[in-house]
């Protein structure tokens, strides 16, 4: 199993009655929300938790890119990664990921990538999504009709681009580069493991199936509604032959809070995710999904955006504790309740590759770190060794250089007037 | 009206004709021709009318390889000349209107006479136009109708939203139709037609309601400014379906291009 520790980085300062004064958490959130001076101690912090995660053995820590989004504060999820790749020494960094169709040209996502890759030694996880409708067509202002032809051409390019070792033209519809060449190149050959994050559609199991992508599902409804969307996947793998059914093609990301009782974990968490499920995921529903985003046969199939609104119309109804936990929105409880479930939804999802939100909501720092501890000393160690037969599947993780420098290892007080003339 | 097909370059395409007469042909605009289907049929009193389907709308099939506006220009040329018309009236409303005019400014030697009803396709910062593509549909006909109480009731009938049946025909619907109509749209609907005006030579007559709030009349006046010698007729208590709502108002202006 791999486990990734994974920060949204939300905004832990939404007022109480934002559901009823605000339309959308996203893309026209009021932005005299944003305080600048609050929010250089709260990156810190978060960024704090990633670095924290990094010690307890976790297999990667994972952020990702939203826009104009008040429970996602990174644009750019690649200037975290390089802050982190310096900070931490052994564990993976999931960047999951640049929206590869928003840049322009979208070679500069294979140079960022490389040059995480050569920081941090080979640790890096790639993540590449089509990006949520409000983040790439509302935010990025993509035509969201042409929005997956744009995304296949970028794969393309940044495939080439790691893969051919002489400078190539590159004639594309939405991109044309005369001379591509990228300086630096990544570590890892000939490219970093390649996560896709998606919302259900074919189109993208397919996208996933023919490259040798991961599938990751990073819903917010938690394992017993991902259930049918992960199942088609695997539906999908199986029609199409696939060689084999390893679960690390899969990855689920789940919220989850440990305490040392379910009694315990209710009390110190419950208000957090109250505030992530009932402010945080208000986005206006007219943003869910621009005409021509989601493709005609992923809307036939029934597959709707997570964001949409409930079939009776209206918002989201406010979700109590219970119905969160019952519901499997959440795994939340003891250590042994959380094994169980988070056992169950591995196995059930058939997922190797585990995206844990630990920081919820307005989560002060103490009791993430006191759950994400509890988690990684008495959760995981039992979780890891579900599917024994598929250990040595590496397709899908890093796989970090050998010998690794230590970052700001200069030497503090020296004589350089010998080493420099020593060195020459 | 009939519903017919002709074939094109690049898909076959569906078209309402029927009537007597001059050459009509009425481009729709982004909610398609279901509210059109009188004001169709009362123009086809006057005129020959053919009013062909954006690929996607309706039951027409969709055609991915029109991407931007140069595409959509050809091709809805293309099907001007399946049909066989030379020099048609050409009548667009909104979306269609903004299709008619790029139409009319790459080929101004072969449109005469063009009828824009509250067409798309300029944009004025200071007055920012509503964003249709990001609208629920209980939010549309305060912005389509002169009354909208009118208007919500003529747009909700049928519609079932709890029916996930209805609900997901109605998904499709609209990924289709405004999927195609974003092509040239989304974000904003100006695709540089205001630097090609200038070179529209037909005798255009620019059709308004006056109390239109999703491309308010201000837009009138910059369309006006950019085609010599176009002349403006505003119909009072229409808002942006003025075809919908004043169908002979819309007919006798068109009229005056005959």
């Amino acid at each position: 199993m791999k486990f990734t520790w994974f920060n949204l980085m939300p905004w832990p300062y939404l007022p109480d009655d934002f559901r009823q004064k605000y339309r959308s958490v996203w893309v026209d959130i009021d932005s005299k929300l944003f305080n600048p001076e609050k929010s250089h101690e709260l990156y810190n912090m978060y960024i704090d938790l990633l670095e924290h995660a990094g010690t307890l053995g976790f297999d990667g820590i994972g952020v990702n890119e939203h826009h104009q989004n008040a429970y996602g504060l990174m644009p750019s999820p690649n200037i975290i990664a390089a802050g982190l790749a310096r900070r931490t020494r052994d564990v993976g960094l999931v960047v999951l990921g640049a929206s590869i169709a928003l840049y322009n040209p979208p070679l500069r996502v294979a140079e960022e990538f490389a040059m995480l890759d050569c920081i941090s030694g080979g640790r890096l996880i790639a993540g590449f999504p089509v990006g949520t409708s409000m983040d790439t067509n509302f935010c990025y202002g993509q035509i969201p009709a042409l929005t997956r032809e744009k995304y296949r051409e970028a794969n393309e390019l940044i495939m080439r681009a790691w893969h051919e070792r002489e400078p190539f033209a590159f004639n594309g519809r939405y991109t044309k580069l005369r001379y591509v060449n990228i300086w630096p190149r990544p570590i890892q050959q000939p490219h970093p493991p390649i996560h896709i994050p998606g919302g259900g559609s074919i189109e993208t199991f397919d996208f996933c199936l023919d490259n040798t992508y991961s599938y990751s599902y990073l819903s917010f409804s938690g394992y017993v509604r991902g259930k049918a969307l992960m199942q088609s996947y695997w539906d999908r793998v199986a029609e199409r032959n696939t060689p084999d059914t390893s679960p690390y093609r899969a990855g689920f990301a789940q919220t989850v809070c440990v305490a040392d009782t379910d009694e315990e974990a209710e009390r110190l968490y419950s208000k957090h995710v109250s505030y992530f499920y009932n402010r945080c995921l208000h986005v206006f529903p007219g943003f869910a999904d621009a005409p021509g985003y989601r493709t005609i046969k992923t809307i036939q199939k029934g597959v709707l955006s997570q964001y949409a609104p409930p079939a009776s119309g209206g918002l989201f109804p406010q979700l109590s504790w219970k119905e969160m936990v019952e519901g499997g929105y959440i795994i939340a409880g003891s250590p042994e309740t959380v094994r169980q479930r988070m056992e169950e939804m591995i196995k059930g999802l058939r997922v190797g590759n585990v995206f844990c939100l630990m920081h919820i909501g307005d989560m002060p720092k103490e009791k993430s770190m006191y759950s994400t501890q509890l988690f990684a000393e008495k959760v995981m160690p039992k979780l890891r060794n579900i599917f024994p037969e598929y250990a040595s599947d590496n397709r899908f993780w890093c796989k970090p250089m050998a010998n690794r420098v230590s970052p700001g290892a200069l030497p503090a007080e020296v004589d350089l007037r010998a080493m420099a003339n020593a060195d020459d | 009206m009939e519903l017919k097909t002709v074939k094109t370059e690049h898909v076959p395409v569906r078209y309402y004709e029927g009537g007597k007469g001059q050459s009509l042909v009425f481009l729709h605009g982004a909610g398609g021709l279901d509210l059109d289907q009188g004001f169709l049929a009362a123009l086809a009193e006057k005129f020959h009318v053919y009013a062909p389907l954006v690929p996607g709308y309706g039951d027409s099939e969709e055609c991915p390889e029109l991407r931007d506006m140069l595409d959509f220009t050809l091709h809805t040329w293309d099907v001007v000349g399946a049909l066989g018309l030379k020099d048609p009236v050409l009548v667009g409303f909104s979306m269609g209107g903004m299709i008619a005019s790029e139409m009319a400014a790459v080929v101004p030697n072969e449109v005469s006479r063009l009828a824009l009803i509250a067409p798309a396709g300029l944009w004025i910062d200071e007055h920012p136009l509503p964003d249709i593509f990001s609208m629920l549909p209980f939010e549309f006909p305060p912005y389509l109708f002169h009354d909208p109480a009118a208007g919500a009731k003529i747009m909700s009938a049928g519609m079932d939203m709890s029916d996930p049946k209805f609900l997901q025909g109605f998904l499709v619907q609209t990924a289709r139709q405004l999927g195609a109509a974003g092509k040239i749209m989304f974000p904003i609907p100006d695709r540089g037609l205001s630097s090609r005006l200038y070179r529209i030579k037909a005798k255009t007559i620019l059709i308004w309601g006056s109390s239109d709030k999703l491309i308010p009349p201000i837009y009138a006046q910059a369309f006006r400014r950019g085609i010599a010698g176009s002349e403006l007729v505003l119909i009072p208590d229409a808002g942006h379906v003025a075809p919908f709502e004043k169908p002979q108002e819309v007919i006798r202006a068109i009229s005056r291009l005959a």
